[in-house]
């Protein structure tokens, strides 16, 4: 049987970004995919969760620790996952310096949110001890 | 009842499988027990972690293998 394509590894840590229409929403979605990308978490669907597809929702459950992205105070990743039972660490991009509005999305930009996410609850994000992420 | 465990047949599912069947028979009620073993059809079904159970096409777990005691209260449900 096909075992290189098992999805039975552990879920670990997911994250969810709000993916919102902003600039902020746009950083949480591209942070949360290079926090993906490094491996230090696993990018999930907020929208399934939102839908309530019972799939998403038992796998979110299997989860060891659920991480909601957004990009401004309104936290509707925080909201949705809180709706559906689940009680997510939780990072507002507008607290850690990213104002709606006025922030270039760029590597750069994109980098230090990152950084501070993982740097800033480092020992809930990831296994790895480093607060940045991996380069790529 | 329709009882399906997804997963592409690793041990961990294998394991599920068996463990539903033993539910099924102590419970002593008619059910069809099936696998979903393609990663579209799981997928399907918003499952992102295997192995999953699914009762009558609802998902009911998935990233677990449930124990025996664990799937038969979710078959009482």
């Amino acid at each position: 049987m096909a075992e290189n394509n098992c999805m039975c590894q552990e879920a670990g840590v997911l994250i969810f970004p709000c993916s919102g229409g902003s600039d902020v929403g746009e950083l949480s979605d591209s942070v949360a995919r290079k926090m993906a990308k490094c491996g230090q978490a696993k990018m999930f669907c907020l929208a399934g969760i939102g839908a309530h597809i019972p799939g998403m929702i038992e796998s979110a459950k299997a989860a060891k620790k659920l991480i909601a992205i957004d990009g401004c105070q309104v936290l509707c990743s925080k909201k949705i996952l809180e709706h559906a039972g689940f009680t997510p660490i939780s990072f507002n991009l507008k607290d850690l310096g990213f104002e709606k509005g006025r922030t270039k999305v760029d590597d750069e930009t994109i980098e230090k949110a990152a950084t501070k996410i993982s740097g800033g609850k480092g020992e809930e994000t990831a296994n790895r001890n480093s607060g940045g992420c991996c380069g790529n | 009842m329709k009882i399906e465990i997804l997963g592409v047949g690793c041990p961990k599912c294998k394991q599920l499988t068996a463990n539903a069947e033993a539910a099924v028979k102590e419970l002593n009620i008619q059910a069809e027990i099936g696998k979903v073993t393609d990663i579209d059809k799981i997928t399907e079904y918003g499952v992102m972690m295997t192995p999953a159970l699914a009762i009558d096409g609802t998902v009911v777990s998935a990233g677990k293998v449930l124990s025996k005691d664990d799937i038969k209260k979710l078959i009482s449900k």
